[in-house]
């Protein structure tokens, strides 16, 4: 067995006898974008809505959620859906994220929340792993839509500007700090901070 | 006990009957339409979204949302308004607090929380509209009832 395994090792050190040195090039090149193509397609089918609610436990759970609520809609018809919230643009920290989700995969299998009542026992750990995600990347799925440069403070609401302007522009407070709820349902808040 | 059947078996007849009559007549309603008539519906208007304090207009009224609450959670979860009208809220939002009545049991017997009985915001407290009233309202203030 090892014997052949070094067998291997020294094959692939050694020179092509058969291929030419074009062939291997040029077809590692080509193979290498048939190869990248179909990893980032797939990827990207993974990040979508349609895939999200594949499956009962984000369909008939968070998705109904989301559908009364501004970010699904509103006046101008302009939504948000899962990924553009919960998955983040950036490639590698997509990629991070994505191995993450590889545990959902585990949770999945063996049904962690096959039914609303298995859901809403963990709500208030799901919802905190989120919580901590938004706040550790300074709630950077929000600012992918709302950004702060280009806010129109004195067409917000009195309250809306004032703690804007003194909670948000000086980083004192991130978006998720006062809008936790925003596209979902609570979870059961006694005990997390800022809240009774 | 037969006759009485009778009794009201013949008065939900003339009931029956009387309906289609009773329609037609031009009686005063807020529908604006007989009532084999689809009226359109109004407009919706505008949510209040000022933030500034409405003045009450009796000294027990509950006060009025200057602010959209959409959306807003209050359930055996959480309260969403107590996030920012709280005790402890009020130092970072600046909103006026809950008052001391709602940590009043029914003995008016202070408690460290709000009370259930008074946890429900939106059973008092509701947002308003602009809109132009559909009936015609004499309401008068207290102060003004005073000086008649």
């Amino acid at each position: 067995m090892l014997a052949k395994a070094v067998d291997l090792w020294k094959l692939l050190w050694r020179p092509s006898r058969h291929f030419s040195l074009a062939f291997l090039t040029v077809g590692g090149f080509i193979a290498g974008i048939a190869f990248w193509g179909a990893f980032n397609t797939s990827l990207e089918l993974t990040n979508t809505e349609a895939f999200c609610i594949g499956c009962h436990e984000m369909r008939e759970n968070v998705y109904e959620e989301l559908r009364s609520t501004i970010h699904y809609t509103n006046r101008s018809g302009v939504r948000a859906t899962c990924p553009d919230c919960h998955v983040p643009h950036n490639w590698t920290d997509k990629i991070a994220r994505k191995m993450a989700a590889t545990k959902e995969v585990w949770g999945k299998v063996f049904g962690t929340i096959s039914t609303r009542e298995k859901f809403e026992g963990k709500r208030l750990e799901l919802a905190k792993h989120e919580w901590a995600r938004f706040k550790a990347n300074d709630s950077l799925e929000c600012r992918n839509c709302h950004d702060f440069e280009y806010m129109d403070i004195t067409l917000q609401s009195p309250r809306a500007a004032d703690h804007h302007t003194r909670l948000l522009a000086k980083g004192e407070k991130t978006c998720i700090d006062c809008h936790k709820g925003i596209a979902h349902e609570l979870p059961d808040m006694s005990g997390v901070k800022g809240w009774n | 006990m037969k006759q009485m059947t009778l009794i009201a078996f013949v008065g939900a007849l003339f009931v029956f009957a009387s309906g289609p009559v009773m329609a037609a007549d031009p009686i005063a309603t807020l529908r604006g339409a007989a009532l084999d008539i689809q009226p359109k519906a109004p407009m919706m208007t505008r949510q209040v979204n000022t933030d500034i304090r409405e003045v009450r207009i009796y000294p027990e009224q509950p006060p009025t949302i200057p602010h959209k609450i959409r959306g807003y959670q209050i359930d055996l979860k959480t309260n969403k308004c107590l996030s920012c009208h709280s005790r402890t809220a009020i130092g970072v939002s600046q909103a006026p607090m809950v008052s001391i009545t709602h940590f009043m049991d029914r003995d008016a017997q202070v408690l460290a929380a709000v009370t259930p009985r008074r946890y429900f915001c939106t059973q008092c407290h509701v947002p308003q509209h602009v809109n132009k009233p559909l009936v015609e309202n004499q309401f008068i203030d207290a102060d003004a009832l005073l000086k008649k």
